[in-house]
């Protein structure tokens, strides 16, 4: 069972940050003939290296910005790493941005056929399963309407269905998925599940350690573009857990403290609020981490 | 990983499907919300050729009985050339969506666009078929070269519409630079007037034409005169060289591509 699928060799991935975004021929040439044209260079994966072997489950834990978007992207293909190689054996299903691959105009029924042929499957195939999916995506007669009319739970339902139908070898999660209303989301857990039991290779990244210990077997942590940690679920978890997560509650309560130093010199009164501002200020800490969420999988 | 040619055929062969799908998509819609549907394909010709004549009837006209023929020949070449361009130049951005999140041959949708709208123009032939048989141009064998101008043609909108897209990724005043480009094609065309006016001190902007020779030759087919070899080898020249850089500059920055949509 240990046969490796992915091999992930020393990759490093560069951007090059212009400092004035250009995109046009005239500035482009303008600042070419004054020679103001400027990179500043940004890594945001250095010197990466693991190997996932067939039926790991990894989870892929870091802060914002810390790569592991950037990460994924490699290993599906869509960025090509600056330096480094990487191996991938099998097929991939990347679960990111259900639906995101629709033409508006089209109708369901049509869309099943595209977005099933950009994820590289067979016209035979498709047809073959056409009923199966249109059945499991739940989505009945609309299936004849442009897609552009469905509600935005429809089009993640759709495409989840699309996305699933055949079995991945490896299976790409961006955070936990949440497809449709409380039943499906039920179904296509139990879908997700069933690959899981068939031995399928995961790659999940998530903020939250909670998630990563319920679906993974294995985790690594993402810092500023370097690999820090790489181990089982509980020890890396708890790694970053400590290192990451108490971290900044302890910084964030320090600043606080200091600010509130600074305002009690200020005003007498601001020492009754002391105990409940306190709160508050853990709980936006908390809060920052949830729409950082949010935000990296737009 | 080395790009071989083994290996860029066998994800063409995977993807084959997927180019089909989209240059099925792009013919379907083009036309979806129109009442007249695909029939617009026929009628644009007929009115823009209309027009044409009844502005340029003066110049050449009056010694041509076919001169509607002419021109249609001419103009459904030239709007071919230019629809299928701008599109592909568009394409990169417009599927950016697709493009950060699956994996994709990149090519796929420059090369899907050009493609519908080869059909697009096929279809639109219909017209000049038309056109022959009321103005009486008896078509000869020759008609059936006129195969050799038209693949030139699309090898020549396959190449520009790759250096096109690449370059429109990068720099997005291309689009408009392209349409001034585009009318400068269209004036030094020849599609409503005749070549012989030009004085042949000014010749060399047929030359400097990508799509003067190719028009030539396919009026030389419509009028049954055999192949004119000089133009032949100049438009050959032109598609090739065009697909090649269109190849090669595709290639090397489709990369980048992902980090500037």
């Amino acid at each position: 069972m240990s046969r490796e699928v992915i091999r992930v060799d020393n990759i490093g991935m560069r951007f090059n940050l212009m400092e004035k975004k250009v995109d046009n021929l005239k500035e482009f040439l303008i600042k070419l003939v004054k020679n103001q044209i400027r990179y500043q260079e940004f890594w945001a994966l250095k010197n990466i290296s693991f190997t996932v072997n067939k039926g790991d489950r990894v989870g892929i834990l870091g802060l914002n910005g810390a790569g592991k978007s950037t990460l994924l992207k490699i290993i599906a293909g869509v960025l090509k790493a600056s330096e480094g190689e990487i191996t991938v054996r099998g097929k991939i299903a990347p679960l990111l941005e259900l639906g995101a691959g629709f033409d508006p105009q089209y109708t369901g029924a049509e869309n099943i056929y595209l977005y099933g042929a950009m994820l590289g499957y067979p016209k035979e195939f498709i047809s073959e399963k056409f009923n199966e999916i249109v059945e499991f995506s739940e989505i009945g007669d609309f299936i004849n309407v442009p897609v552009k009319n469905y509600s935005s739970g429809m089009k993640a339902r759709l495409g989840f269905s699309i996305a699933t139908i055949v079995e991945p070898d490896i299976l790409i999660l961006d955070e936990v998925l949440s497809v449709g209303d409380a039943k499906f989301k039920k179904k296509s857990e139990k879908r997700i599940l069933d690959m899981f039991d068939k031995g399928i290779t995961v790659l999940f990244v998530s903020h939250s350690t909670e998630q990563v210990r319920r679906i993974c077997s294995r985790a690594i942590i993402l810092d500023k573009g370097s690999l820090i940690a790489d181990g089982p679920v509980d020890e890396i978890c708890k790694l970053y857990e400590e290192k990451y997560i108490d971290e900044i509650i302890v910084k964030k309560l320090k600043k606080k403290k200091k600010k509130k130093k600074k305002s009690i010199a200020d005003t007498k009164s601001a020492q009754v609020n002391e105990p409940a501002s306190d709160e508050t200020g853990e709980d936006t800490v908390l809060g920052g981490e949830a729409s950082g969420a949010a935000k990296e999988d737009i | 990983m080395e790009i071989t040619l083994d290996r860029v055929l066998k994800n063409f062969k995977k993807y084959r499907y997927l180019l089909f799908e989209l240059t099925k998509k792009n013919i379907k819609l083009k036309y979806r919300r129109s009442y007249l549907g695909i029939l617009w394909t026929l009628l644009e010709p007929i009115l823009t050729t209309f027009v044409l004549t009844v502005v340029f009837i003066n110049i050449r006209g009056k010694k041509d009985h076919a001169f509607p023929v002419y021109i249609l020949t001419g103009r459904l070449l030239y709007s071919f050339f230019s629809q299928a361009t701008k599109q592909a130049m568009k394409s990169i951005r417009s599927n950016s969506s697709m493009i950060k999140k699956v994996y994709v041959p990149k090519y796929i949708y420059p090369v899907s666009d050009v493609l519908s709208n080869f059909i697009i123009f096929l279809i639109s032939t219909v017209v000049l078929f038309g056109a022959m048989i009321v103005f009486k141009v008896q078509p000869t064998k020759y008609i059936l070269y006129s195969i050799i101008p038209l693949l030139q043609l699309l090898v020549l909108s396959l190449g520009m519409g790759l250096i096109l897209a690449t370059l429109a990724v990068f720099f997005r005043d291309m689009e408009y630079l392209w349409g001034v480009a585009l009318m400068l094609i269209m004036y030094t065309a020849a599609i409503f007037y005749d070549a012989g006016i030009v004085s042949d001190e000014w010749k060399w902007i047929f030359n400097a034409n990508p799509i003067f020779h190719i028009i030539l030759n396919f009026r030389n087919c419509v009028y049954g005169h055999p192949l004119d070899m000089n133009a032949l080898l100049i438009s050959s020249g032109y598609s090739i060289i065009s697909l090649v850089a269109g190849i090669v500059l595709f290639y090397k920055k489709q990369d980048k591509f992902i980090l500037n949509i």
